[in-house]
């Protein structure tokens, strides 16, 4: 009985780490927009999704192999992110912070419609790179693409951590984000950053796409609920953090799934997967009321 | 001396307000220049004009050559810009913000001045990995300016350096800045409050008001004049 609940246990754990990467790649990239240009990209999911369609095009239209047609696809989505912050959000760059995210509800109804548009909104199946095998590891059910989704999530976050932490772009990305004025006079072209931070967000957002289509599906709407689990991550770790998206992202992936778990052995034996996403929402709620800064943020000081 | 910087009746505005409206003045190659005058005399917007944080009209010349655009170019051009305020990254760690202080440089011998910096702030060395924000209000001063320098600037431009600094911190300050200019022939434009020791650290000093170039001479007759004293500075 114990060793079966352990297996259960262990199960869990994996594949919310799987998805918890997920949303981990998605809160970072929320992220890095907030840092920079101070907004919610609602937008976020719907980039990611167009990602994957891409990616799904490539493959099933022009019959490309499925890893060129990855680093094809980031790269386009990289691009994409910088010609989305060119062409649509600095031109309200200098408003208010409402207009802006405005734009990006606006950016989200017209990639959404664009996808259909284009694409149909049938479902479509993009493969895993991973294949479809499981493994038994002790008992425990492991799935190829659960590991490679952990390993891919894990591995751009290092990357891109690294790039933050010890190149030259990677500090004046960060100075642009914390202090845009100090960072014009040091020589920084700040609307540069912004942009090249719109750029690695969509390529994140891709990344985050395309491991996900695998297990739901591709369709239009499957982002939506991934950026509401993605929200909870970026809230909980800390909306400005970059290590709490990611820490958030991972946490909020096995703690849902503890409740799948727990609801098993009799425990919250009230909760079903139908409230996955409602208990993602009372996350954001409750961290907002009871420390707002996340786990891993500093609380905000206004200067009076 | 060959003329660094040269402003022609420059004016500049914020909006409707107009902050400059005449202001003509030149920096020599190797001069400490001191900016006086009263709150909203213009003095902190001569300097913004300088690095093109203001929209402004006139000439201003940089070596001979026109200083057009933004702050990112006047970076480039060899202007070093300490606003008012401590100019400070405070998310930052020590290090970090030295080494933004190059950013615009291509050259490897970065490393060499961090090391250099630390000969003028031995303790930037020590707590390097310390974020600038849990400074103390002098040191922030302190690395905004070992900021500067690490762009081996051309020209340094100083906004209030003793602005809610205490007295010992500032005359330390000036004296790194005095020997910056002795030892190396560093050329700074120091916009100041406290006019007494702007004119003890300058050779020469303009005094602002509403916006114009009021009177300039020499740092040492506009100290010894007792009227001037009183009339434009305050002491």
């Amino acid at each position: 009985m114990i060793a079966a609940a352990f297996t259960d246990f262990m199960q869990q754990v994996v594949s919310g780490l799987a998805s918890g990467g997920i949303y981990a790649l998605l809160a970072l990239a929320l992220v890095i927009i907030h840092r920079s240009t101070g907004v919610i990209n609602f937008a976020q999911g719907e980039m990611a999704t167009l990602s994957a369609y891409i990616a799904w095009a490539l493959i099933v239209h022009h019959s490309w192999s499925y890893w060129p047609a990855f680093a094809a696809t980031l790269v386009i989505s990289f691009f994409g992110g910088i010609g989305i912050h060119t062409a649509i959000i600095r031109p309200v760059e200098s408003g208010s912070v409402l207009r802006i995210v405005i734009v990006t509800i606006g950016l989200l109804v017209a990639i959404n419609g664009f996808v259909v548009w284009q694409w149909s909104g049938e479902p479509q199946q993009l493969q895993s790179p991973f294949g479809t095998e499981v493994y038994d590891v002790g008992g425990v059910v492991v799935a190829a693409h659960d590991i490679g989704t952990i390993t891919v999530a894990l591995g751009i976050v290092l990357l891109l951590g690294a790039l933050f932490r010890f190149t030259k772009v990677g500090l004046a990305l960060r100075a642009a984000a914390v202090n845009p004025e100090e960072a014009r006079l040091v020589g920084v072209r700040v609307s540069w950053m912004l942009g090249l931070g719109w750029g690695l967000a969509a390529l994140l957002g891709g990344v985050a796409g395309m491991l996900t289509a695998p297990t739901v599906g591709l369709d239009p709407n499957m982002m939506a609920a991934v950026l509401i689990y993605s929200f909870a991550a970026a809230v909980l770790g800390g909306i400005d953090s970059p290590i709490g998206a990611v820490v958030g992202g991972l946490l909020i992936g096995v703690l849902l799934n503890m409740l799948s778990f727990l609801s098993q052995y009799g425990m919250f034996d009230w909760f079903t997967e139908e409230l996955r996403l409602p208990m993602a929402l009372l996350i954001i709620l409750a961290v907002l009321l009871i420390r707002p800064q996340g786990i891993l943020g500093r609380p905000e000081v206004k200067r009076v | 001396m060959k003329t660094l910087l040269e402003l022609d009746s420059v004016a500049a505005r914020y909006g409707p307000v107009q902050a400059l409206s005449d202001v003509s003045l030149v920096v020599r190659e190797g001069e400490v220049v001191a900016v006086l005058g009263a709150n909203g005399a213009g003095k902190t917007t001569t300097l913004r004009a300088i690095s093109g944080t203001v929209s402004r009209s006139g000439a201003i010349e940089l070596d001979g050559k026109p200083l057009k655009g933004g702050p990112e170019t006047a970076a480039k051009s060899g202007i070093a810009h300490v606003p008012e305020g401590r100019g400070t990254f405070v998310d930052l760690t020590v290090t970090e913000n030295l080494k933004l202080g190059a950013y615009t440089r291509r050259d490897r011998s970065v490393r060499a001045d961090l090391t250099r910096i630390a000969e003028y702030f031995p303790w930037m060395t020590e707590r390097g990995g310390q974020r600038a924000g849990t400074l103390s209000g002098g040191e922030q001063q302190m690395l905004a300016l070992g900021r500067a320098l690490m762009s081996r600037p051309r020209l340094l431009l100083l906004d209030e350096p003793s602005l809610g600094l205490a007295p010992m911190i500032v005359r330390e300050f000036f004296r790194i800045v005095r020997q910056l200019n002795e030892d190396e022939g560093l050329t700074v434009l120091v916009v100041e409050q406290d006019a007494r020791i702007a004119l003890r650290a300058s050779q020469r000093a303009y005094v602002l008001e509403v916006g114009r170039v009021a009177l300039t001479g020499s740092s040492g007759e506009l100290e010894g004049d007792e009227s001037i004293r009183r009339s434009y500075l305050g002491y």
